[in-house]
C-alpha cells in the first residue's frame, strides 16, 4: 500500500490487538507506541538505536522502535513486554527467573532485556552463554554489569527465599513492576498531549549572549505559549547541592560557562516543540576562549569563572598526619607517579525527566531523583516558595549514580507549570542529558609512596587536582572525602594528602559512585604494586602486611575497635590470588601469538554517609485498622534495592514479613526525609532509622498486652494477633481511634550516624563507619592490536552484615562494570562525545565472570551491622585492571581510559625504549 | 511534508524528482542524525517495493537489492567468498539494527566506518542506480566520494548491488577492531577475500574501513601477496609503508592515525590468514 500524507492512517497488531492510529509523517514507532498507545513499558534511553530500551518484536523480529518510522509497522505485529508478559510463556518464565536473579535492578533496561531474551528463546530454546550475550548485545545496561541477567536468561538455579528477614535472599519487594513494565519512571507520568518544555542551551563552552525580541518571537509561533528566562524566576537564580557554594543558575545570565548550559526555555504543545529549532531562537552568541583543563585554568590571565574564587580554586580538602617528608627521606625505597582520567558520563539509560502541575495553588513536581527532600530546598529558594507550597513526588529512576543528585529537569518544571497554570513535562534527550548533567572529576594526581625494606610503608604524599567545571555542585565534596581516603586502607603513620578543585568551562563534574576516590585508588593502588615490585614482595603479602586492623588509627587518627575488614578481605583472594598467578604465568609461558595474560588486585575503602557532617534519616511507619502495615521508605531506591533492604531491616525488627509491607515512597507531603541516595549510606543510616521503628513499633504492640519480648505477631483482616509462649492476644484495631492519616499505631525511627569534625590537619572523626573491599581482575591483552579483555574477576567485599545477599551480589557486579569501564573506554569530551555511540560503556559482551565473596565482619554502628556497599564496589576495580595489564605486558599504565591505542603506544614505547 | 511508502519502483522515482524527498529504508543512520525541529523533510520509504529487498542468483553473479537486511545476508545461503560480508553484517550495530538497517543505507550513508564497504569493495560490487528515466551502474568504489559524499544525484536512488561471480574457491574474512565488544564504531577493520592455489596465495582482495575517508582496497598490499606461500604470511611485511599508501588514518577519540595504521598491518595479517584459513 502506498502511505501518502499526514493523514494516512497506520494499522497493525499491537499485542495481539488491532490498533489504528494517525501518526506524524516519520514519526518513530517507540513515540507512536508511548504517545499515541500508551505503551510506555517501551522505554527511550538514546533514540539513536544505542541503548536498545526501546525494544520490540515487529514479525517477530527484535528491533529498535525509535529507528522504525510508525508507518513501517502498517500490517505488521508488534510485541512489548507489557504484551509479552501477559501471554508469552518465554516473557513469562524470564519475568519469574529476572526476580529470582535481581536481574532488574532500576528496571529501565528490563523491557528491552526481556524482549530481547524472548526473541533468543523463540528460536533457541536452551541457549549458552554466548548465544545470550549475542542476543542482548543490542541493550545497554547500567546497573547490573550483567552477569545476574545473564543468569537469569540461562536459567541458572537461584538462591531466592520467600521470607525475607535480615541476611535473606529476598526477591526485589519493587521488582514486578520493573519486569511487566508497569514501574512509571519520570517520562511516564505525563498525559499524551501534556505541553512541553524544551531548554535553549549553549552551544560554546563560554559566550556572551543577548536575547532578541523574545515576546514578539514567541507571539508569532503557534502553539508556543511561553518563554522562560532568567527574568521569569520569583526567587534566587542560583542553585547547589551544598548550601556555602551554591553557584549555578536555572539559566545564566548574559554569560554561558559551559557548553549545554541552560540559558532559556520554551514550552508549547508537542507539535510546536517538535517542529522547534534551536537555531530560531531569537538569542546571539558572543564565542569567547574558555578554559578546559587544570593547566589552563590555573595559567597567569586565565578567564575567571567565579569572582568569589581566585585563581580558579573552588577549595581544597587536606589530611596530614606524622612527617611524610621526613618519612620518605628515611624509606628504603620510594616510587612515585602522576595518573590523570577524565570525565566520566554516568550513563544511566534514564535521561532525566518528569512532569508538573498546579494543584490547588501549589507546585507538584514529579520527577525522577535521588534526593527529594534536597530538590525541595533547591525550590523553595528559586520559586521563592514556602516548602508548604512546593510537593516532590519522586517517579522510578532509571539509574542515577549520583548524577541525580543534583536538580535538572525540576525548575524548568516548576517555571513552566507556574508561568503556563497548565501541566507540563520535559524530558532531557541524551544529548542534552550528557552536555549538561554533573560528570565523575577528571583528575590529575600527583603521589609519592616509600617503604623500609622490611615492607612498611614509609611516607606517603598526596596531591590531586580536580577538574569540577563551570560550578561547585559536589566539588567540595570530592576535595574533602579523597584526602581522607587517598591512602588506602593502610596503615599509614606518616602522610599528606591535599586536593583541590578547579573550576574550568565544562559541566559541573559532581557526584559519581566514590566521589573522587575511584580516581585516587587507581594512583595509590598502582603505586602499591610498584612498590611492592621495587621491594620484591608479592604484591597481596605487601598489602596484607600493611592493611587496617582494628584498633589502628585510620590517617584522619580515627581508630575503630571492630569491623576492620581490609586484611580479611585481601587474605580472602589469596587462594584466587595464587591460582590466577599460576595459570596466567602458564599460559604466557606457552604463547606464541599476540596474548598475553595478566592478574591484577586492589583494594579500597569508603566511608559510608556524609564526611563529619549531620546526615540523618527518618523512617516512619503505620498500620491501618484493617491490619495493613505501611512503611513510609523515603531512601529513594535507584535501583540499588533501598526498597527491599529497608524494608527487611524493618521487618526483621517489627517481626513481620518484608515482602508483606505496604511501601509509601518519598513523596514529600507524605513521607519524612531519610536523606539523600548517596555516600553508600541508605542500608546504614536509613536502615538504622528503619530498625528503630520496626522495633519501637514492635515494642508499642508488646506494651499493649503485655507480651515478653519473644512474643510474634501476624496481622489479620482489621486484627492483631500477639502469640507469647502460649498465651495469644488479638487486638481489634478497627476499635483503635485512627490518626488524620488512618493510622492505628504508628512509629518513627530517626538516626544520624555519630561523627566528628576534622581539625585543619583533617583529625578527626569523618565517618561511623567504613566498608572494605578487595577485587582481583585477569586479562587477557592482545599485544599486537593493545586490546584489554577482563576474562575473571574474584570480588571480596566485607558489608558487615548482607541484609540481602543477591542484592550485595548485584551491587559487587554493577560496580564493576562501571569500574571497568573508566578503565577500560569511557571519556567524556565535551562536544565530541556527547551520545551513547561515542561515549562507550561496557555492553553485555565485555563482562566476565564475576566471583563475589561476600565478609561479615559487623560494624559497631550498622544495622545488625551492616555496612554500606554502593560505592566501595568500583573503587578497586580500575586499579585491579591496570595490574594485571602491567603483569601481562611488564607496561605500567598511567592514564585511563587504557584504550587500545594508548595501551598500544605503550607497549611500543616499552619495547624502543 | 509528505511520508510516501509505494510499492512500485516508478512511483518512487517520480516522487523523487518532484519532492526531493530524503530515502529512508532501516531508518538506523536517518534517526540518529535528526536534528531538534528536523521535521519538515519528506520521507520516501523504499521498503515496501517489491524486488528491493532480497539477494538473488543471476547470470553475472548476484543482485542484492537496495532494501537487503544485514539478517537476510547473515542467513542467506552464499559461497565463502561472501564470510567477510556475513561477519561484517554481524558486526553491525546490534540485531536490532542488523534486523532494520539495509545494505544500501549503509553505503549511501557514507561513513567512513560503514561496516559494509569492506568486503563490498573485497567482492567488487557495483551499484545499479535508476532514475526515472536512466540506470546506470556504477563500481562501488567509485560510488562513495567522501565522507557523507557519494555520486548519486538528487532524482536517482540506490535499487541493488551487484557482486560479479566469484570462485567457490575463493575464501574471505573480515575483523572489526574497537573498544568494546557490541554496538561499537570501529577504530579499524579488514575484509579479505583469497584464493589459494597449491598451497600460495593466487588473488587477494583486500580492504580496509575507518582508516580514510572513505574504505580503500590496497592493491600494492594484493599483488605482493600473490605467490606467497600460505606458511610464510606470519611472517609477511604487512606493514610496508607503501602498501599501506592509499589509508590516511585520522587521529580521533577512537585512536591515534599512528595506531590505525599499526593495528591495520596487523589486522591485515590475521584477516589474510584466517581467510586462507577458511575452507
Amino acid at each position: 500500500m502506498d502511505v501518502r500524507n499526514t493523514e494516512a492512517s497506520v494499522a497493525f497488531e499491537l499485542n495481539g490487538e488491532a490498533v489504528r492510529i494517525t501518526p506524524n509523517p516519520g514519526e518513530r514507532l517507540s513515540e507512536a507506541l508511548r504517545e499515541r498507545l500508551e505503551a510506555r513499558d517501551v522505554k527511550i534511553g538514546c533514540n539513536a538505536g544505542d541503548c536498545g530500551a526501546c525494544t520490540v518484536l515487529v514479525d517477530g523480529e527484535v528491533v529498535c522502535a525509535c529507528l522504525m518510522t510508525a508507518q513501517q509497522a502498517h500490517e505488521r505485529t508488534v510485541e512489548t513486554l507489557a504484551g509479552l508478559v501477559r501471554s508469552d510463556a518465554h516473557a513469562q518464565g524470564l519475568m519469574e527467573r529476572f526476580q529470582d536473579h535481581g536481574a532488574a535492578q532500576c528496571g529501565i533496561c528490563t523491557p528491552g532485556m526481556i524482549v530481547s531474551a524472548v526473541g533468543l528463546l523463540r528460536e533457541t530454546r536452551a541457549p549458552d552463554e554466548s548465544q545470550v550475550q549475542e542476543a542482548l548485545g543490542g541493550v545497554l545496561c547500567r546497573c547490573t554489569g550483567y552477569r545476574k541477567i545473564i543468569d537469569a536468561v540461562l536459567g541458572v538455579p537461584a538462591a531466592i527465599v520467600e521470607d525475607g528477614g535480615v541476611g535473606q535472599a529476598l526477591r526485589r519487594v519493587d521488582g514486578i513492576g520493573k519486569v511487566e513494565g508497569t514501574e512509571r519512571f519520570g517520562d511516564d507520568v505525563a498525559p499524551p498531549g501534556t505541553l512541553e518544555i524544551k531548554v535553549i542551551r549553549s552551544p560554546y563552552p563560554l559566550a556572551t549572549f543577548e536575547f532578541g525580541d523574545l515576546n514578539g518571537w514567541r507571539e508569532e509561533i503557534a502553539g508556543i505559549e511561553a518563554v522562560l528566562t532568567a527574568a521569569d524566576i520569583p526567587g534566587e537564580n542560583r542553585f547547589g547541592v551544598i548550601p556555602a557554594f551554591a553557584d549555578q543558575p536555572v539559566f545564566a545570565e548574559g554569560t554561558a560557562r559551559f557548553r549545554g548550559e541552560a540559558v532559556a526555555a520554551i514550552v508549547g504543545t508537542p507539535d510546536a516543540v517538535r517542529a522547534f529549532s534551536p537555531d530560531a531562537f531569537p538569542v546571539t552568541w558572543a564565542e569567547l576562549g574558555g578554559v578546559s583543563v587544570v593547566s589552563e585554568a590555573q595559567a597567569d590571565g586565565a578567564p575567571q569563572l567565579h569572582e568569589a574564587r581566585p585563581d580558579n580554586l573552588m577549595c581544597r580538602g587536606f589530611v596530614t598526619t606524622g612527617d611524610a617528608e621526613a618519612a620518605l627521606a628515611t624509606a628504603d625505597v620510594t616510587v612515585e607517579g602522576t595518573f590523570t582520567s577524565g570525565f566520566v558520563e554516568h550513563g544511566y539509560i534514564e535521561p532525566e525527566a518528569g512532569f508538573a502541575e498546579i494543584v490547588d495553588g501549589r507546585v507538584e513536581i514529579h520527577a525522577c531523583t535521588q534526593a527529594p527532600v534536597m530538590d525541595l530546598e533547591a525550590m523553595e529558594i528559586i520559586l521563592g516558595m514556602h516548602r508548604n507550597q512546593i510537593r516532590m513526588v519522586p517517579t522510578g529512576v532509571g539509574g542515577g549514580f549520583g548524577s541525580k543528585l543534583d536538580i535538572s529537569v525540576q525548575p524548568y518544571l516548576a517555571l513552566g507549570a507556574l508561568k503556563t497554570g497548565r501541566p507540563v513535562r520535559l524530558t532531557y534527550s541524551r544529548t542534552e542529558s550528557m552536555q549538561s548533567t554533573t560528570k565523575r572529576h577528571p583528575s590529575e594526581i600527583h603521589i609519592r609512596i616509600g617503604a623500609t625494606q622490611d615492607g612498611k610503608l614509609s611516607g606517603f604524599h598526596f596531591e590531586g587536582a580536580f577538574n569540577t567545571g563551570a560550578y561547585a555542585s559536589w566539588g567540595p565534596t570530592v576535595a574533602n572525602r579523597v584526602p581522607v581516603h587517598a591512602s588506602g586502607p593502610y596503615r599509614v603513620s606518616d602522610y599528606t594528602a591535599v586536593a583541590k578543585g578547579i573550576h574550568t568551562h565544562c559541566p559541573p563534574a559532581g557526584a559519581f559512585r566514590g566521589f573522587g576516590v575511584p580516581q585516587s585508588g587507581i594512583a595509590q593502588e598502582s603505586l602499591f604494586d610498584e612498590l611492592a615490585q621495587k621491594l620484591g614482595i608479592d604484591a597481596l603479602e605487601f598489602r596484607v602486611q600493611n592493611a587496617l586492623e582494628d584498633g589502628v588509627p585510620t590517617v584522619c587518627g580515627q581508630v575503630f575497635e571492630q569491623g576492620v575488614g581490609a586484611k580479611a578481605c585481601l587474605e580472602a583472594l589469596r587462594p584466587a590470588w595464587h591460582r590466577e598467578r599460576v595459570r596466567a604465568d602458564a599460559f604466557n609461558a606457552g604463547a606464541t601469538g599476540a596474548l598475553r595474560r595478566g592478574v591484577g588486585l586492589a583494594a579500597g575503602w569508603y566511608g559510608c554517609g556524609n564526611t563529619s557532617l549531620p546526615n540523618p534519616s527518618t523512617i516512619k511507619a503505620g498500620i491501618r485498622a484493617d491490619g495493613t502495615v505501611v512503611l513510609h521508605q523515603g531512601a529513594t531506591d535507584i535501583g540499588q534495592g533501598s526498597n527491599t533492604v529497608i524494608s527487611q531491616i524493618f521487618g526483621s525488627a517489627l517481626g513481620f514479613s518484608a515482602a508483606d509491607l505496604t511501601l509509601v515512597g518519598g513523596d514529600t507531603d507524605v513521607t519524612p526525609d531519610a536523606g539523600k541516595t548517596s555516600a553508600s549510606r541508605q542500608t546504614f543510616v536509613s536502615g538504622n532509622a528503619a530498625r528503630q521503628s520496626g522495633e519501637a513499633m514492635r515494642a508499642k504492640i508488646l506494651r499493649q498486652v503485655d507480651a515478653s519480648k519473644e512474643a510474634a505477631i501476624a496481622f489479620g483482616d482489621g486484627t492483631l494477633t500477639v502469640s507469647d509462649g502460649d498465651r495469644q492476644h488479638v487486638i481489634d484495631l478497627r476499635t483503635l481511634p485512627p490518626d488524620n492519616e488512618g493510622y492505628v499505631i504508628t512509629s518513627t525511627g530517626r538516626y544520624d550516624p555519630p561523627t566528628k569534625p576534622l581539625d585543619k590537619n583533617g583529625q578527626g572523626a569523618p565517618y561511623a563507619q567504613f566498608g572494605y573491599a578487595a577485587q582481583l581482575a585477569v586479562v587477557e591483552v592482545d599485544l599486537a592490536l593493545g586490546t584489554t579483555r577482563p576474562i575473571r574477576f574474584v570480588a571480596a567485599h566485607d558489608v558487615g552484615k548482607a541484609i540481602n545477599p543477591v542484592l550485595v551480589e548485584g551491587q559487587v557486579q554493577g560496580g564493576i562494570a562501571q569500574g571497568l569501564g573508566m578503565a577500560l573506554m569511557e571519556e567524556y569530551l565535551p562536544g565530541r562525545t556527547e551520545n551513547l555511540h561515542d561515549y562507550l560503556i561496557p555492553t553485555i559482551g565485555d563482562i566476565p565472570p564475576i566471583e563475589t565473596l561476600i565478609l561479615e565482619l559487623p560494624d559497631a554502628h550498622g544495622p545488625y551491622g551492616a555496612k554500606g556497599l554502593g560505592e566501595h564496589v568500583l573503587i578497586p576495580t580500575a586499579p585491579a585492571l591496570l595490574n594485571a595489564i602491567k603483569h601481562a605486558t611488564g607496561v605500567r599504565m598511567y592514564s585511563v581510559p587504557v584504550t587500545p591505542s594508548k595501551l598500544r603506544d605503550a607497549i611500543k614505547g616499552a619495547r624502543h625504549g | 511534508m509528505p511520508y510516501l511508502a509505494p510499492t512500485r519502483t516508478e512511483d518512487a522515482l517520480r516522487f523523487l524528482r518532484s519532492n526531493s524527498p530524503k530515502v529512508v529504508a532501516g531508518c538506523t543512520d536517518y534517526f540518529p542524525s535528526l536534528q531538534q525541529g528536523q521535521v519538515d523533510e519528506d520521507l520516501l520509504d523504499v521498503t515496501r517495493i517489491p524486488g528491493m529487498r532480497g539477494i538473488s542468483r543471476d547470470e553475472t553473479g548476484w543482485r542484492i537489492g537496495a532494501a537487503t537486511t544485514w539478517t537476510d545476508i547473515v542467513r542467506a545461503p552464499l559461497p565463502p567468498a561472501f564470510d567477510a560480508l556475513k561477519l561484517a553484517a554481524r558486526e553491525v550495530g546490534s540485531l536490532q539494527i542488523q534486523n532494520q538497517g539495509t545494505v544500501a543505507g549503509n553505503i549511501c550513508n557514507a561513513s567512513p566506518a560503514a561496516d559494509g564497504v569492506p568486503p563490498l569493495l573485497a567482492l567488487e560490487a557495483t551499484v545499479e542506480i535508476a532514475a526515472a528515466d536512466a540506470r546506470r551502474v556504477v563500481p562501488l568504489s567509485e560510488f562513495i566520494t567522501g565522507v557523507r559524499r557519494t555520486v548519486l544525484q538528487p532524482d536517482e536512488l540506490v535499487v541493488a548491488l551487484h557482486v560479479p561471480d566469484v570462485s567457490a574457491d575463493t575464501q574471505s574474512h573480515f575483523l572489526k577492531l574497537g573498544s568494546r565488544t557490541n554496538l561499537v564504531i570501529s577504530i579499524a577493520m579488514v575484509a579479505a577475500n583469497v584464493r589459494l592455489d597449491a598451497g600460495r596465495v593466487a588473488l587477494a582482495h583486500i580492504a580496509v574501513g575507518s582508516c580514510s575517508p572513505v574504505a580503500r582496497r590496497l592493491p600494492d598490499l594484493e599483488a605482493r601477496l600473490v605467490g606467497t606461500a600460505v606458511e610464510d604470511l606470519a611472517g609477511f611485511d604487512f606493514a610496508n609503508p607503501e602498501a599501506l599508501t592509499p589509508l590516511t588514518p585520522i587521529s580521533d577519540v577512537r585512536g591515534s592515525a599512528d595506531y590505525r595504521l599499526d593495528a591495520v598491518a596487523e589486522l591485515c595479517r590475521r584477516a589474510v590468514i584466517a581467510a586462507s584459513a577458511r575452507s
